[in-house]
């Protein structure tokens, strides 16, 4: 590292040359070098972690994913077949595959290879045709920023900084586990105590036991799938304690983790006091009420020397924060439209970024969305344009996609009062998206917006023949009916004979459907009504579900 | 010890004592969850199976009862290779109360990279003619 340039360039170099960066040319040429100021390394170290601006764009490029996990691999692949050439991935682990490479079960790929696939193998299918494919990937890089006009600052331990800027970003950075601070357990703080995705990589990728007598707490698929490798690795699994009163995870993970090795489910019970000093020798249980307070008098103590934790994933959005995408506070993830493009223009993301997932195919079908949209929002220029949000007397009217220079035109026939309806309706932003809430009995539903233009009157390159909502109900109901409101009246709806928090839900929305939509919020019948809606500026749907009698 | 939770039920009609054994199951085929009921003769033979709300429901209940199997997939120590384990599945469904004894197998065996996905490590483990294959290059 003698300066700066050198930095940048032959960082390059060597990681392309350690196998870091693949198929990627290299950026930068003499003059970079001789320009580059020479700086003192020590200041290099300092600044690096904070995302210094004296880094120089070392590459420019059309399309940057953020995590290299079936989301990310997804995406970049579809981006790629609807004609994005320049496209990196930047991954921050040593491999692409994200979680999937510690889960080696059997579960994966039903839906779209129509096969049960292990998780490595399922990733090894995208990584494959993303050689195919010759997307650039970058391993061992964090990224540390992003901003809204696409600058990605990342950092590689060995070689240092690095910027990019690009005319998209798909962020697909998965989610987190949450952890016992997150929890609160009151006790001593021994060695044995994991979450259970670290003991997952723990056994699956670096071949080591965390122990012999185990107590898992929560029944999220994690834990149950933890339950079942230790117990086939000769572990004794004591129970799994889950704090609700039903399971989290899948019912097959249910039957085939813990009834099949008869492993206890204590449900309304959680962890009330950890015990050991070094080392864990043991836990205290108690059964929990109504309001999930622990019942005095019905503790328990079980001798254990480790405790899985699996209460929980969080989506991983630190850096969408900071660039200041909207985050929903029901999923933690970006809020999006029906192109996975969250609250900044030509920012998408997909996977468990935007909710958490359970099953792997509709990560891959929520990410194919994505790198579609990306997809188009490069191709159709938008990243040059500006939005077309432009005043006239009746306020803030939509004046369409419009190049800049035509924006400065259009502004003027604007101040001249002279914008054609046509103009208006031409293209989509997000103000005149439909908000599609939850009401009662469903927890969360993604997209939070759909642009009602992509299915009625497609506009640059958008159109599609359906939007999918995906939802989860907050509770165990049977015999329900699941209606979508406009306007106080139900304009579709489906029964379930049965739903559960941890089974995720869809609901279709077609051309016909949002034309029926539309036509509701055409007809407010009342001025007050009307008034209403101006008042909150925003067109919305609602989701809900009521239970029925058959 | 694996599940098998069978409950024997003594009934009396007509004064004559009756054996039957019943064993309640999940169906995992959809989130439905229906509770089905499997019901034997007195030679341990399925008889009926009842609670199921449709015909997958039903398949699913006669294999789990007659013959249920099971995916293995777990890690072989190897030599070499980039990580120190490399994960395995079974190429078919083995019989479930086999599964530890082909974990014990499983164990004793090492491996030595490089190892391709989809490579046959163990051949037809315990005579099931089940392989064990790698389900990632290494
Ligand atoms: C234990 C477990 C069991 C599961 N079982 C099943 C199953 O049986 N069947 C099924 O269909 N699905 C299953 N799933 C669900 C499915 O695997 C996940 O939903 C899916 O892997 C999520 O994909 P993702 O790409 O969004 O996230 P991830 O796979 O987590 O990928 C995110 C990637 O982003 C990278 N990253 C994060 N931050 C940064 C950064 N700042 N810079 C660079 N890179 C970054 C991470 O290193 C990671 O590689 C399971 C999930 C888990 C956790
Ligand atoms: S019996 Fe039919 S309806 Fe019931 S869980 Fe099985 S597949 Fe679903």
């Amino acid at each position: 590292m003698e300066s700066i340039g050198f930095v940048e360039f032959w960082k390059v170099i060597d990681m392309r040359e350690a196998g870091l960066i693949k198929n990627i040319d290299l950026i930068g040429d003499a003059d970079f070098i001789e320009e580059a100021d020479p700086i003192k390394e020590d200041f290099i170290e300092e600044d690096l972690v904070k995302g210094a601006d004296f880094a120089d764009f070392i590459k420019e490029t059309d399309l940057i994913v953020i995590g290299g996990g079936p989301a990310g691999l997804a995406a970049a692949i579809e981006a790629r077949e609807r004609g994005v050439e320049d496209i990196i991935i930047i991954e921050r682990d040593q491999e692409l595959g994200g979680i999937l490479q510690q889960c080696i079960h059997t579960g994966f790929g039903l839906k779209i290879f129509k096969e049960e696939l292990t998780g490595p193998e399922y990733a090894g299918r995208f990584i494959k045709q993303l050689e195919e494919k010759n997307i650039q990937y970058m391993l061992n890089t964090m990224v540390i920023d992003i901003t809204r006009e696409k600058v990605v600052t990342a950092v590689n331990p060995s070689e240092g900084l690095l910027k990019l800027k690009a005319k998209a970003i798909i962020l697909a950075m998965g989610c987190r586990e949450r952890t016992r601070g997150a929890l609160n357990i009151p006790g001593t703080r021994p060695a044995g105590v994991y979450t259970a995705g670290t003991a997952q990589r723990l056994i699956n990728i670096e071949g080591y036991m965390p122990g012999k007598n185990v107590v898992i707490l929560g029944s999220g698929d994690i834990g149950l799938i933890m339950a079942r490798r230790l117990t086939l690795e000769g572990a004794q699994v004591k129970m799994v304690c889950e704090l609700m009163p039903y399971p989290g995870g899948l019912k097959r993970n249910i039957v085939q983790c813990l009834e099949d090795f008869n492993i206890p489910l204590k449900l309304s019970h959680t962890v009330v006091n950890i015990h050991g000093n070094k080392r864990l020798e043991g836990v205290t249980i108690a059964r929990v009420d109504e309001n999930r307070k622990p019942i005095p008098g019905t503790e328990e103590y079980v001798e254990c020397d480790t405790l899985l934790l699996s209460v929980g994933l969080i989506p991983e959005n630190e850096l969408s924060s900071e660039a200041g995408v909207e985050i929903d506070p029901l999923t933690g993830g970006p809020v999006v439209n029906d192109s996975m493009e969250t609250s900044i223009r030509g920012i998408f993301a997909c996977g468990n970024v935007v909710h958490v997932h359970d099953l792997v195919d509709n990560v891959t079908e929520e990410s194919r969305i994505a790198g579609r949209g990306a997809a188009e929002y490069i191709l159709a220029g938008l990243h040059e344009r500006k939005g077309g949000l432009a005043r006239n007397q009746e306020g803030l009217k939509y004046i369409g996609v419009t190049h800049e220079k035509e924006i400065q035109e259009k502004g003027k026939e604007i101040q001249k009062n002279e914008i054609k309806e046509n103009e208006i309706k031409e293209g989509e932003t997000q103000e005149n998206a439909v908000w599609v809430r939850p009401g009662k009995g469903i927890r969360y539903v993604v997209p939070q917006k759909i642009l009602p233009g992509h299915l009625l009157n497609p506009v640059d390159g958008y159109s599609k023949n359906e939007i999918k909502l995906l939802f989860r109900v907050n509770n165990i109901y049977s015999n329900v009916r699941i209606s979508l409101m406009a306007e106080g009246k139900t304009v579709h709806s489906v029964k379930r004979l049965k739903v559960a928090p941890g089974e995720m839900e869809s609901m279709s929305i077609t051309k016909r459907l949002m034309e029926k939509i539309m036509a509701e919020f055409e007809h407010t019948d009342t001025d007050e009504e009307r008034n209403l809606n101006k008042e909150k500026g925003k067109k919305e749907v609602i989701l809900q579900l009521e239970e029925i009698s058959i | 010890m694996l599940n098998n939770n069978a409950y024997i039920i003594n009934n009396h009609e007509n004064g004559v004592k009756k054996f039957e054994k019943k064993r309640n199951i999940t169906c995992i085929i959809c989130p439905q969850g229906c509770n089905l009921e499997v019901w034997y003769n007195e030679n341990n033979e399925v008889k009926e199976i009842k609670g199921y709300s449709c015909k997958r429901g039903l398949e699913y209940g006669w294999n789990e009862s007659t013959n249920p199997v099971r995916m293995l997939t777990t890690t072989i120590q190897i030599d070499g290779g980039k990580l120190p384990v490399v994960p395995v599945k079974s190429n078919k469904p083995l019989p479930k109360d086999l599964l530890f004894e082909c974990m014990n197998v499983i164990r004793k065996v090492q491996l030595k990279a490089p190892v391709r996905a989809g490579e046959v490590v163990i051949k037809n483990i315990l005579n099931t003619g089940v392989d064990i294959v790698t389900t990632r290059d290494m």
